[in-house]
């Protein structure tokens, strides 16, 4: 019984020495945390260094996303490229994951820093592809996709890619 | 004091003490906040203070909603219950040489009455509610009253003897030479945890019990009902801590300073105190409660009671 009244005048003390001690609290708006490049918030669409469009709509990630919140829909430009023609994110479903961000071959797709996407309407949770799309490379500055390929393009022939040999002619005998 | 003067001062009391009753609100929050490492409410207003208006404001405009399976007239009268108690408790608080509303000579069994009274608003809310967890919380507020109201009563004869009389300003009077809490410390001891259980504060605040009762007997409570549970829960503070200071910190006695400010400033710093015994000490479980004031808080205020009588008649013979 002494004992357990002695433990409590200690943890009366602990707790007034708290008195001085500086508050833990991060005062959010006004003072904001460091969020790593690496931290998972808004998704954004990046382009290549050329600045053209990194996504060629695979649908990976509309896959790999366990909530099923990206719809997209695949088209062909003239050049050969794959291109989405529409690309729609509804933000109210995400759950930042970055599931799609690793499923995606072209590093098109990517997560940023930033949380504060707060709506008073639901339906501005939608996000189309003209608010993903950025103008620069996001985390990867070189990565191009068409460039390390095999696939042809205009401009751009198989086996012209980085690292990539010339295609054998299987029909042929010579070495 | 005249009786238009004695009126006019108990007006005054009541504004002063359901205002201080409003601040505290958010001072307590503060203070939690800074022994607990963080700020507590600061945004609104300097340091805060607004949301003592943000809150009040909040609650009187909410919808003033009694549950249909409630005991609609027990269920109305409960939470005024409590706030006209601790309010008529305040009359025979001597603030000052002539600062009072009553000096009556039964005044410290008035208060206890008036204390006493304030928890049968605690077990008709709970019982009105028709509600599982209100009617716990009912339950456990009759378990503790039982428990504390007979040592608490006791706890304070010693001061009675000390003194020779119930009259708070003779209380007050006779502790001139010693404040009552070197003699009476027992006394103080057993009074203050019987107080806090008295105002259903942390740790004591079983009938309520947040995490384990939702609200306990005010989970079916909202908007003003709920505000003024509140209330009579921040009044029964400092109305203890009033007559703590009263009883055994020499009331208004004090040198160099103005009677009321010292009256004051004990009262604020018996107040940090509770708050302080908010912050640090975990809620006992009512048997816990009840065997703690039957087996230790008992035989102590007797103990108390005693050696108080006996020292007083050895002093006089």
């Amino acid at each position: 019984m002494l004992k357990s009244l002695v433990s409590q005048l200690q943890t009366l003390w602990t707790i007034l020495q708290h008195t001085l001690t500086k508050a833990e609290t991060v005062q959010y708006p006004e003072q904001m945390p460091y969020l790593a490049p690496r931290y998972r918030g808004r998704i954004v669409l990046t382009n290549d260094p050329d600045g053209e469009e990194r996504c060629v709509a695979c649908n990976l990630c509309a896959v790999a996303c366990p909530v099923d919140c990206i719809a997209l829909q695949q088209g062909v430009k003239d050049d050969g490229r794959w291109y989405p023609e529409f690309f729609r994110i509804n933000f109210s479903r995400c759950i930042m994951c970055g599931m799609c961000e690793e499923a995606c071959p072209t590093n098109a797709i990517q997560l940023t820093p930033d949380f504060e996407m707060c709506e008073y309407d639901r339906t501005s949770m939608v996000y189309e592809k003209e608010h993903l799309q950025i103008e620069g490379t996001g985390k990867y500055h070189d990565y191009n996709f068409y460039r390390v390929s095999g696939l042809a393009i205009a401009g751009k022939d198989k086996g012209q890619a980085q690292n990539e040999a010339e295609p054998i002619d299987v029909k042929s005998l010579l070495p | 004091m005249t009786e238009l003067g004695a009126i006019s001062f108990g007006l005054f009391i009541i504004v002063a003490a359901v205002g201080g009753a409003a601040v505290l609100t958010w001072f307590e929050r503060r203070v939690l906040g800074i022994w607990q490492d963080r700020y507590g409410p600061n945004r609104l207003g300097p340091l805060g203070a607004g949301q003592v208006l943000a809150d009040m404001l909040k609650l009187l405009t909410k919808d003033d909603w009694v549950p249909p399976f409630a005991d609609k007239p027990v269920f109305i009268f409960a939470p005024t219950a409590i706030v006209v108690a601790m309010l008529l408790g305040f009359a025979v608080v001597p603030f000052g040489p002539d600062l009072y509303v009553l000096d009556i000579n039964i005044g410290l069994l008035f208060f206890l009455g008036m204390t006493s009274l304030a928890v049968y608003s605690v077990l008709l809310g709970g019982l009105a509610s028709n509600n599982k967890y209100a009617l716990l919380g009912g339950l456990r507020s009759a378990a503790q009253m039982v428990s504390y109201e007979v040592f608490m009563g006791l706890s304070l004869m010693g001061v009675v003897m000390l003194t020779g009389s119930f009259s708070l300003r003779a209380i007050v009077e006779a502790q001139r030479d010693m404040w009552f809490c070197i003699p009476q410390v027992l006394g103080l001891f057993t009074f203050m945890i019987a107080g806090i259980a008295e105002s259903h504060r942390l740790p004591f605040d079983l009938p309520e019990a947040e995490h384990e009762l939702t609200a306990g007997f005010h989970t079916e409570y909202g908007g003003m009902k709920f505000a003024m549970f509140m209330l009579g829960e921040y009044l029964g503070l400092i109305l203890i801590s009033c007559m703590i200071t009263t009883l055994f910190f020499g009331g208004w006695l004090g040198p160099w300073l103005p009677p009321l400010l010292w009256f004051c400033i004990k009262v604020f710093i018996l107040i940090l105190f509770f708050i302080l015994l908010r912050a640090a000490i975990p809620r006992p479980r009512y048997d816990q409660l009840m065997a703690l004031g039957w087996k230790v808080m008992l035989p102590l205020t007797l103990l108390n009671l005693l050696l108080t009588g006996a020292i007083a008649l050895w002093l006089e013979g």
